[in-house]
């Protein structure tokens, strides 16, 4: 075997080195969720906790105010799962409309969605919340939940990408074999936009997951709380004493996120390397 | 390409039928059409449209939610511009949060991107190693770690120590805590950097080769190729990450626990309309601050679309 050059050293180290120290926080945090709360700041300087203690972990599992974090864990859950379902459903159902069917004003809407996917949030913050109190859904998760299955300009402009590369051919085919419309994207269209799909799960999962904004705004009662709220709440109830606590349930909000990104990376790169979906 | 096909010879004896059968066929498509995005139509109006048309007239009122909207006329705009210090102060905050956070960003999104352009095997690794902090950036916990390393005792700070540097009290100086929260985005750079890597992917290699070839260094084959090539990508880029950082909320809001200190110095744009709206029940006044966002947002975007023709550089064959 050849030895390696002294620029696939030097490349390596950099890179690698760089890469180690974009992550460092990650670790020390990490660590820092060892560590007993009163010396997580006296010891920042060392990275390995001495002792390594779990009571952090334990003690942060009690949640806040009578509700366990896994409350919190398994609201977030429903949250998420029930998020995801709206928006591949309904992006599907849309991205297939604007890629492969003809009508009336199809440029327009397709314009319309495009602005969409720049607009900020805040302009319709306010007005929504109003309707939503009209409504009588605040402290609950319909704000949150029932606006997925009206599509989400980012996933539904990934999709439409995606289906216009599955060649028309198929769906000619279909079409002389006595399939209707639904049935075409129903048995061809879908079966091959799986990957496309997972990248919306994927997104959907974490938008909905890091979420702090939504629950703020539209749940009130601790019991209905997510993570990212909990976390919020740690932090500003929560006096000096227990940070040891907060960083272990920090760590254990992370876990999905690191988990789903390590089994689907593939589909994760190419969602942002192909619409510049924000990660 | 989804007209029937009619027979030329026996056109003229059914032309009435066909016809009629042609506006039929049309008008199913265009039900059909409508049916799939029906979604999207009905979200539209009644999450997006519906609520911008709502807010631009509550920005003319006084509303808290509880009673009746009070017509004001202009009076939330005239108070934000003249009467609201704070209001300036997170304008300024905000723009400074922009205008250093995403070009620096972007510079070392390109600039990791260019690393990772190799054929090295590690590569794949390095990608994703470089890419979760902008995936787990908009959490909660991530903000919460940023506190803690930005701490008096932080590592940052053991870091200054150690350099020789005077130690920064982060949570003390608005200044400093702005810069926090910019090295907080800059961090970030992972999902802009999997864009440009896409982008340099597709620049071809004989036109290094080429240029090489002819005496061009690194730098000149930098800024006469891959700059150029890739300048779309970084139009792209720059929108939406301008666009995003404008919005930026939960790193503000969880690292001043809510109130956008020390001394309003991380009270970002959309903090401040949030508290406005939010926590004193402002509504009309958070809604005049998110159409003056909207027209913000708008001016830049144009800005930069404007400029674009002087840097953007189309392929000859036109695509987008």
């Amino acid at each position: 075997m050849r030895m390696k050059s002294a620029k696939w050293w030097t490349y390596h180290i950099l890179v690698g080195g760089f890469s180690v120290l974009m992550l460092y926080p990650v670790v020390c945090l990490l660590m820092s969720s060892f560590k007993e709360s009163h010396t997580i700041f006296t010891t920042a300087k060392s990275l390995i906790p001495h002792p390594w203690i779990w009571t952090n972990f334990t003690d942060g599992w009690k949640g806040i105010g009578g509700n366990s974090f896994g409350l919190f864990i398994k609201n977030t859950a429903v949250l998420v799962i029930l998020t995801m379902i709206g928006q591949i459903i309904s992006c599907s159902l849309i991205a297939f409309g604007f890629a492969r069917l003809e009508f009336k004003g199809k440029a327009i809407w397709f314009g319309i969605m495009m602005v969409t996917l720049m607009l900020p949030n805040e302009v319709v913050m306010v007005p929504q919340y109003i309707i939503f109190s009209k409504l009588g859904w605040l402290n609950s998760m319909k704000p949150l939940v029932v606006p997925a299955y009206f599509g989400h300009p980012f996933f539904i402009f990934l999709l439409v990408q995606f289906i216009r590369t599955i060649p028309r051919e198929l769906d000619e085919a279909a079409t002389i074999d006595g399939c209707n419309t639904f049935n075409i994207f129903y048995r061809i269209i879908l079966p091959l936009i799986k990957p496309a799909l997972a990248t919306t799960a994927i997104f959907s999962f974490y938008w909905t997951w890091d979420n702090l904004l939504g629950p703020v705004l539209y749940l009130n009662s601790p019991a209905k709380y997510t993570v990212s709220m909990a976390l919020n709440m740690f932090l500003s109830t929560e006096t000096v004493s227990n940070w040891g606590a907060m960083f272990a349930m920090s760590i254990v909000t992370l876990i999905p996120v690191f988990v789903i990104f390590f089994i689907f990376q593939r589909y994760v790169v190419e969602g942002i390397s192909t619409s510049g979906l924000k990660g | 390409m989804s007209t029937p096909i009619v027979n030329e010879n026996v056109q003229q004896r059914t032309s009435i039928t066909s016809e009629s059968i042609r506006k039929r066929r049309v008008i199913k498509e265009n039900l059909t059409g409508y049916a799939f995005i029906s979604p999207f139509v009905i979200g539209f109006l009644a999450f997006t449209l519906i609520p911008i048309i709502t807010s631009l007239y509550l920005s003319f009122t006084n509303y808290n939610l509880f009673s009746s909207p009070q017509w004001i006329g202009l009076q939330n705009y005239i108070k934000m511009f003249t009467q609201d210090p704070r209001y300036w102060k997170s304008l300024k905050v905000t723009l400074i949060y922009v205008f250093a956070g995403v070009p620096l960003r972007l510079a070392f999104a390109l600039l990791v991107a260019m690393l990772l352009n190799t054929a090295s095997k590690a590569v794949g690794l390095y990608r994703s190693l470089f890419y979760l902090p902008s995936l787990i950036g908009g959490s909660v916990a991530v903000s919460i770690m940023w506190r803690n390393i930005f701490g008096d005792q932080g590592i940052i700070n053991i870091l200054f120590h150690f350099l020789g540097i005077p130690v920064v009290r982060w949570f003390g100086n608005p200044t400093a805590a702005l810069w926090m929260l910019i090295f907080l985005s800059v961090w970030q750079f992972g999902s802009s950097m999997l864009i440009f890597l896409a982008g340099l992917k597709g620049i071809p290699k004989s036109y290094y080769e080429a240029a090489s070839m002819d005496g061009a260094n690194r730098w000149r084959q930098f800024t006469k190729i891959t700059l150029p090539m890739l300048s779309p990508v970084i139009l792209f880029n720059t929108v939406m990450q301008t666009i995003g950082a404008f919005m930026t909320f939960v790193p503000a809001f969880i690292i001043s626990k809510g109130t956008g200190g020390p001394m309003d110095g991380t009270l970002l744009y959309s903090l401040y309309l949030f508290t406005q709206g939010f926590s004193f029940f402002n509504m009309g006044y958070a809604s005049a601050m998110a159409w003056i966002m909207l027209i913000i947002v708008g001016i830049l975007t144009a800005i930069i679309f404007a400029t674009s023709k002087f840097w953007v550089h189309y392929e000859s064959e036109g695509g987008r």
